[in-house]
């Protein structure tokens, strides 16, 4: 009879979870269906201006000019939206001068062009590329993605706008569906459980059952008889005695490690965008990790390599994704972030020059080696080209960067004996590779035994 | 040969009932730790008001405030340049050839930088002329840090602006145009071509300029010698090296004399080679560090000097000379000149007696002889000061004939004998400015104060010998709001170009003729070809700035000193050896002299400098009166250990017609002439410094009409001294053959087994070297790297630039003197200085032979109080000593934390991070190499020298740690260099080539004593050294194996 009730529990208990379970995923998956629906880019359907090709001419355009012009912005050069147009009619000038312009402009400069001089002394006498390889019909195309540039932008905008703002709610509400169910289901389970008690205690009542309490009183209680069992007293607390002394040496050993420290920089920099997104290499910017013991924080005239035109964020194609939102991530947050940088270096950014008003960064350092150890990460990246990942972990899916490894000696050590010293085309190995590797028999030496172990090698 | 000699490093040592050298012989740590101060004391102990309970209580919770504290690390700032300059990587230093030039040292140097700040000197092996970078160059790049140095001008003690001052003085310069008196420029010497050419400027736009260079300590006694000699103001270059036979009369060439820079040509001529070494023989009165390393040092008083040069002279010239002196120096003459007639050319004579006659002597008596080491075609420009015109300035300034007075690199207030004359002539004068990086004496009489650049900082060139030139250039810009005199000139004179321009044009004009300018200021060395300064010295029409300079003050010279006596175009050598044969004096006759450490004095605000060990005395943070036991005694001055292995000495009042310089210490100098005392200059020092670096007494009051030897009344004054000397810290512990010698004659004819015994030990009741025994297993070293260091104890002068460059490369703390007195000091390389005493103990086996009956002359009560005194006449051994890096360590095998250890490279490890500080290591050490920390003295305002400021600081180098309080440190062989060096061969996938791998002590030794390398490299320097027959290591029998060696001293003791 019990166990009939039991089992009846059981399936009970199993059916509406997996009820439960099932309509919470089907809604979920139905959520994402829309907005990916949304978020389908809608096809471009601007017309092309006569004499060019709008689409090719962007990626000309994005090819050849965008480091320095931007279309509706002025930047090292000026502002091209409507160029063509701009010059006929505030300057008189016809499309061959264009040609001639952007196929030789310091020879028209040097010919004493009107125009080209002004436009020259203007702009700070930065002299533009000569392009003698972009042939007339190239040119036209990307005057004809600056008269009318082809809706990419505006539709790549849009939905990182619209359906980005709604796809946020749901993905909001749909945690509190979870929530709320899970509470639903311990409330049923709470309340079945009660009724099945009841339902127990009244059966029994029924069938003038009484539960033997007074065998249960005859017995000593556990507790008592574990009490009077010295053996197993002794047993338990030298256990719990251990256990505690394991969980308190763990916790000590942890203190001053700070894997996983993650601190709030003065500026947002975001390793996803930049490592992961666009694939930059890490030694772009941490340049002395070659060749110093340090890899550097980036100076900011590095970041200005490339933020000199990358002047806002964008997003990737598919715009941010609902995490980002959920976290500020906005496309707005980004190039305010970079305005930061801006004021940091000043950058001028109306009118393209710096001010000479810097503020250095002041960043939190995430790495703190200790004074005593000396670390060289030229040793680690040139000498034996070990990924920067392997210590630093997936930074480039790290929006906030963080201490990924511990960084303790134990650490340190592991790696050395288990890696493999990488000699291949260093003669400065090749003998002391031999000669070792011959002593220990064995092929490959790890920097343990080239001597990597030694406690002067790293406290000195 | 070694082992029969008697080796001592200080006086008390050869009293064998002495309780304090016993108990230091025993104690490794003298100072006992002072529990009982606090817990002795039960009076006070029962009387505090915290008791037991809360003494617990304040633990309990300071523990646990820790450890929570602990808990949370703090949140650490980086900020990264915000242009970072191209050249500047984080953490890979960079290197600049400059040169110092600030009146007293002049050398071509390397300055490594790190992050854009200069952090070490090295030396520049580019550089020809000058030797290498001695302790005070190296020392100097913390003056650049000097947290008392002026931060911008001052004008009567407030500051101003550097308009308001420039404007102050064009106008006063302006108005004294055409009033007759006279503007007075007071400068160092600077040996600089395009100074002289800006001087030469100056003075045709202002006229009545009267340019006075003034050296603190003068040469002029040798310049005008030579000058009279052969037309030009200069002083003779010597080059050692060739020399064969090297005759001294007080010339301490080793260290400042003449300008110094001449160790490192001597110490090529030390070692011998194909059985052949320079011979050395000094007559002086203090015991020099030259006299220390002569093979026959004479003790003998400056007037004695006078006449056995005179002596020298007429027997070279086959005449004679009057004059008396004792029967061994007229010996010694007789053998030395014996000798040059026997070598001629091979022969050199130098003098330091601050005389012209003596001067003048050696110039001619060189001259004749046709030595190969002497070189007056191409002399040095390195001192060029007046005494003459310098008393002439401080008259027409008391005459009110001075308008302006405008001072650079010199402090008269403070180097002048007579202050008080210059006080109250510069009250006379209408507009007085100093160029100063500190506040110092003469600031305070002057007007205005100009805060004058560090050298590191500042442009410039030198022209350190005819024909080698050297250029500054500025490593750091300006910390301060200051200005370089020359760019000062140039502002006044109103030219809007740069001293940068001034000198890149000079040096395009005058000197590279035709060579790169950017290769040379790369070099920092140029030398011209001998065609083209013979060029530049015929073709008249070309105006030679550095002819404009000494014609011009040629004509100065004589127009303001019509009426003196002409400047003698030519001394008569017979009248001069006359006069010198005649020299006698009365009373106690004083030798000026600068120290190795100190110099001039205008470093004194450099600890590092004062905490350097004299290579002599051994003692620190002082300076004194250096006597004669005898004399010592007769005076009653003692010298006496305390307890904890202090040195306290009495006190004496010196002076000289009248002037006495009051309560100077007094140390009995063995081998200091009998009638003689010696005291340096440089010491005393007060304004403008930090009360921990006033210190000594001031000897330049004692320095009446610029002679470095003066006729003085010496007697004593009441109370002791305390010195802080570590002469008697780190003993022998009866342990003599630490250091090895031998004579030339031993070592060219017999086996090296005999000369350089390796002792034996009993093995199996056999006599075995104890070399061959091993108790240990050996660990195979033939793999990879095996760092050796060579010291050779020939080459070695004991000037102790590798002890400053250790102190800068490893940041070793500066302790200060009261904690050195406590034997506590830290330095990581040590040189011990040894004496010992065959020769003497040879003459009283004869004399002891011939000891007949117990009264009469030769009866044996009044002959054994006249046997001579060890310690009248000791010879001097120098020994540096660092971390021996022994493969079988006795210190790790005691370390009970497993602190110490050993690599496979040969390098004795030492992690400070997991040292609990028992000493048992630095108990255990054979060698006493090892240093405790007693206190934290980084960011300690108990210790206020250089680690607690934020600008001290940052001459740390930055690749060592900085040890904390409580931990053992030592030497370690510079790993931080050796790794840097494999790891710059690894990234360039390349072997190391021999050189390569350097110290910082190896780098700095210019005289080759100390070379260091891989010794499985069998190609290397040191490879070879270590298979010489002269190789020994220290304590042999302990069976340490340590991976430095020495070689055996050899002197060349050939008297005929």
């Amino acid at each position: 009879m019990r166990k009939v009730q039991y089992r009846n529990q059981i399936t009970k208990f199993l059916g509406l979870s997996f009820l439960v379970s099932f309509i919470f995923t089907v809604s979920v998956s139905a959520q994402d269906d829309t907005a990916e629906v949304a978020e389908t880019p809608v096809a471009e359907t601007a017309e092309a201006s006569a004499g060019g090709d709008p689409v090719k001419g962007k990626s000309l355009f994005q090819q050849n000019c965008a480091a320095c012009h931007a279309l509706n912005r002025k930047m090292t050069g000026p502002a091209l939206a409507n160029v063509e147009t701009r010059l006929a009619e505030e300057e008189g000038l016809d499309k061959e001068w264009l040609y001639a312009w952007i196929k030789n402009s310091p020879g028209m400069i040097k010919s004493g062009d009107d125009y080209a001089v002004r436009i020259y002394n203007e702009y700070n006498q930065a002299a533009m590329t000569a392009f003698p390889t972009l042939s007339n019909a190239d040119i036209d195309d990307i005057l004809a993605y600056t008269a009318a540039p082809p809706p990419a932008a505006a539709t790549a905008a849009a939905p990182t706008e619209v359906p980005g703002g709604g796809g946020a709610q749901p993905s909001g509400i749909s945690n509190e569906i979870i929530l709320g169910a899970l509470a639903l289901v311990f409330a049923l389970l709470i309340f079945m459980l009660y009724s099945v008690n009841k339902t127990l205690r009244r059966v029994m009542a029924a069938n003038d059952l009484e539960v033997e309490q007074e065998a249960a009183q005859k017995r000593t209680p556990i507790w008592k008889a574990f009490a009077q069992n010295q053996f197993l007293v002794l047993v338990t607390v030298i256990f719990l005695l251990l256990g505690s002394a394991y969980f308190a040496y763990g916790w000590m050993m942890q203190v001053g490690v700070d894997q996983g420290y993650a601190p709030i920089q003065p500026i947002h920099y975001s390793h996803k965008i930049h490592a992961g997104a666009n694939k930059i290499e890490c030694k772009y910017c941490h340049s002395s990790a070659r060749v110093s013991k340090h890899s550097g924080i980036p100076s900011l005239n590095v970041c200005m390599n490339c933020h000199k035109s990358i002047y806002e964020y964008t997003g990737g194609p598919d715009g941010p994704s609902q995490e980002d939102l959920a976290n500020g991530y906005t496309n707005e947050f980004y190039t305010n972030e970079i305005k930061k940088l801006y004021k940091a270096v000043g950058w001028d950014e109306e009118n393209q020059k710096y001010t000479g008003e810097s503020q250095p960064v002041e960043w939190v350092r995430i790495h703190n080696l200790p004074d005593f150890a000396y670390f060289n990460h030229s040793q680690h990246v040139s000498v034996a080209g070990i990924e920067c990942q392997t210590c630093h972990g997936p930074v480039e899916e790290m929006e906030i960067m963080y201490q990924y490894s511990s960084l303790t000696m134990g650490w340190c050590i592991n790696c050395h004996r288990e890696t493999n010293v990488k000699v291949e085309g260093n003669e400065y190995y090749e003998k002391i590779h031999a000669e070792l590797s011959k002593k220990y028999g064995v092929e490959n030496l790890t920097a343990a035994q080239m001597g990597g172990l030694e406690c002067g090698k790293c406290h000195y | 040969m070694a082992s029969n000699k008697k080796y001592w490093k200080n006086e008390a040592e050869l009293n064998p009932n002495d309780s304090i050298v016993e108990a230091l012989r025993q104690n490794e740590f003298v100072e006992e730790i002072p529990v009982d101060d606090f817990l002795g004391d039960k009076q006070n102990l029962s009387t505090s008001n915290t008791n037991r309970r809360d003494f617990l209580k304040y633990v309990g919770f300071s523990t646990a405030a820790a450890t929570l504290a602990a808990c949370e690390g703090p949140v650490i700032k980086s900020i990264p340049y915000v242009v970072q300059p191209d050249r500047i990587v984080p953490g890979v230093p960079n290197f600049y050839a400059t040169t110092i030039a600030n009146g007293f040292d002049f050398a071509s140097i390397l300055i490594k930088t790190r992050e854009g700040r200069p952090i070490k000197v090295e030396n520049n092996t580019e550089a020809k002329v000058a030797g290498g970078a001695n302790a005070r160059v190296q020392a100097s790049v913390l003056g650049l840090y000097d947290s008392t140095r002026l931060q911008g001008p001052i004008a009567n003690g407030e500051p101003i602006e550097w308009q308001a001052l420039d404007a102050a003085v064009k106008s006063k310069l302006g108005s004294l145009q055409g009033s007759g008196k006279q503007v007075a420029l007071l400068t160092q010497t600077y040996a600089s071509p395009s100074t002289s050419r800006l001087v030469a400027e100056f003075k045709a736009k202002y006229g009545n300029v009267n340019h006075v260079t003034y050296d603190a300590i003068s040469e002029d006694a040798a310049l005008t010698a030579f000058e009279a000699r052969y037309g030009e103001r200069a002083l003779a270059d010597y080059d050692f090296e060739k020399a064969e036979i090297i005759v001294s009369f007080g010339a301490d060439f080793l260290a400042d004399w003449q300008g110094g820079g001449y160790d490192s040509g001597y110490s090529k001529g030390r070692v011998p080679k194909n059985g052949k070494m320079s011979r050395h023989v000094q007559f002086e009165a203090n015991m020099s560090l030259t006299g220390a390393n002569a093979d026959k040092r004479v003790p003998l008083t400056p007037s004695m000097q006078m006449i056995a040069l005179a002596k020298l002279y007429a027997k070279l010239n086959g005449t004679s000379a009057g004059g008396e002196l004792p029967q061994n120096v007229e010996m010694a003459i007789e053998n030395v000149v014996a000798q040059i007639r026997k070598n001629k050319g091979g022969a050199v004579v130098v003098t330091g007696i601050d005389d012209i006659n003596a001067q003048a002597v050696v110039l001619a008596i060189n001259e004749m002889l046709g030595s190969k080491a002497f070189d007056t075609k191409a002399p040095r420009y390195v001192r060029q000061g007046s005494d003459k015109a310098v008393n002439a300035l401080v008259a027409d300034m008391k005459a009110g004939k001075v308008g302006a007075l405008i001072m650079d690199g010199v402090n008269p207030m403070y180097t002048l004998p007579n202050t008080a004359d210059f006080a109250e002539g510069i009250q006379n004068v209408d507009l007085s400015v100093l160029f100063s990086t500190n506040y110092n004496e003469t600031a305070e009489v002057t007007q205005y104060t100009a805060a004058a650049n560090h050298y590191l900082e500042s442009w410039g060139d030198a022209q350190i010998k005819k024909g080698h030139y050297s250029l500054m250039q500025p490593t750091i810009r300006e910390l301060f709001d200051t200005r370089q005199f020359q760019s000062s000139l140039l502002n006044w004179m109103g030219s809007d170009s740069s001293y940068y321009d001034y000198i890149k044009e000079t040096w395009n004009t005058f000197i590279l003729s035709g060579n790169d300018w950017n290769k040379a200021l790369h070099d920092g060395v140029f030398a011209a070809s001998s065609e083209a300064t013979t060029n530049v010295e015929d073709a008249a029409s070309v105006a030679d700035p550095m002819m404009v300079m000494t014609d011009t003050d040629k004509e100065e010279a004589d127009q303001s000193e019509e009426t003196e006596m002409e400047p003698a175009t030519s001394i008569s050598i017979d009248s001069a050896v006359r006069s010198l044969a005649n020299a006698n004096t009365a009373g106690m006759e004083l030798t000026l002299y600068s120290k190795v450490g100190m110099g001039d004095g205008r470093q004194a605000n450099n600890p590092w400098l004062q905490e350097f060990p004299d290579p002599i005395t051994r003692v620190t943070w002082d300076n004194y009166i250096t006597i004669s036991k005898a004399d010592a005694e007769e005076m009653g001055f003692v010298n006496e250990h305390v307890a904890n292995g202090g040195l306290d000495g009495s006190y004496a009042n010196v002076s000289v017609n009248g002037v006495a310089v009051n309560n100077v210490p007094v140390i009995i100098q063995p081998g200091q002439a009998k009638g003689s005392i010696g005291l340096s200059m440089g010491y005393g020092k007060k304004a403008g410094m930090k009360s921990e670096m006033q210190t000594g007494v001031n000897a330049y009051p004692l320095y009446q009409n610029f002679k470095s030897i003066q006729s003085v009344t010496v007697e004593k004054a009441a109370g002791m001294h305390e010195f802080a000397c570590v002469q008697l810290h780190k003993t022998l512990m009866g342990r003599g053959d630490i250091i090895k010698e031998t004579t030339l004659q031993i070592f060219n004819t017999k086996d090296h087994s005999e000369w350089n015994h390796v002792p034996q030990v009993s093995l199996n009741h056999q006599e075995v070297p104890a070399t061959s025994v091993d108790l240990w297993d050996s660990f195979d070293r033939s793999i990879g790297h095996h760092f050796n260091m060579s010291i050779d104890l020939n080459a070695c002068t004991g000037c102790g630039a590798c002890v400053i460059a250790c102190h800068a490369e490893n940041n070793v703390p500066v302790v200060g003197k009261k904690e050195v007195r406590m034997s506590r000091d830290m330095h990581w390389l040590r040189i011990d200085r040894y004496y010992s005493s065959e020769d003497s103990f040879e003459a009283d086996n004869v004399k002891k032979e011939e000891l007949d009956g117990l009264w009469g002359e030769k009866g044996s009560l009044s002959g054994f109080g006249e046997m001579e005194d060890p310690s009248t006449n000791p010879q001097v051994a120098f020994q540096p000593v660092m971390c021996q890096h022994c493969n079988h360590a006795p210190c790790e095998t005691v370390c009970p934390v497993a602190a110490t250890s050993h690599s496979r490279q040969g390098q004795n490890h030492m992690a400070y991070n997991r040292c609990v500080g028992t000493r048992y290591c630095a108990n255990n050490c054979p060698y006493k190499v090892r240093r405790f920390n007693w206190f934290l003295y980084n960011n300690n305002d108990e210790f206020d020298y250089y680690m607690n400021n934020d600008l001290g600081k940052m001459v740390v180098n930055p690749d060592v740690n900085v040890r904390s309080r409580g931990v053992i440190e030592k030497c370690s062989m510079c790993i931080q260099k050796t790794q840097l060096t494999i790891l710059e061969a690894k990234r360039e996938g390349r072997l190391i080539k021999d050189g390569e791998f350097q110290t910082a002590c190896s780098s700095a030794c210019s005289n080759g004593a100390i070379v260091f390398g891989d010794v499985n490299d069998t190609e290397s320097k040191v490879a070879e050294l270590a298979k010489s027959d002269r190789m020994y290591h220290l304590l042999e029998h302990v069976g340490t194996k340590p991976n430095v060696f020495y070689h055996v001293k050899v002197r060349n003791t050939n008297e005929a």
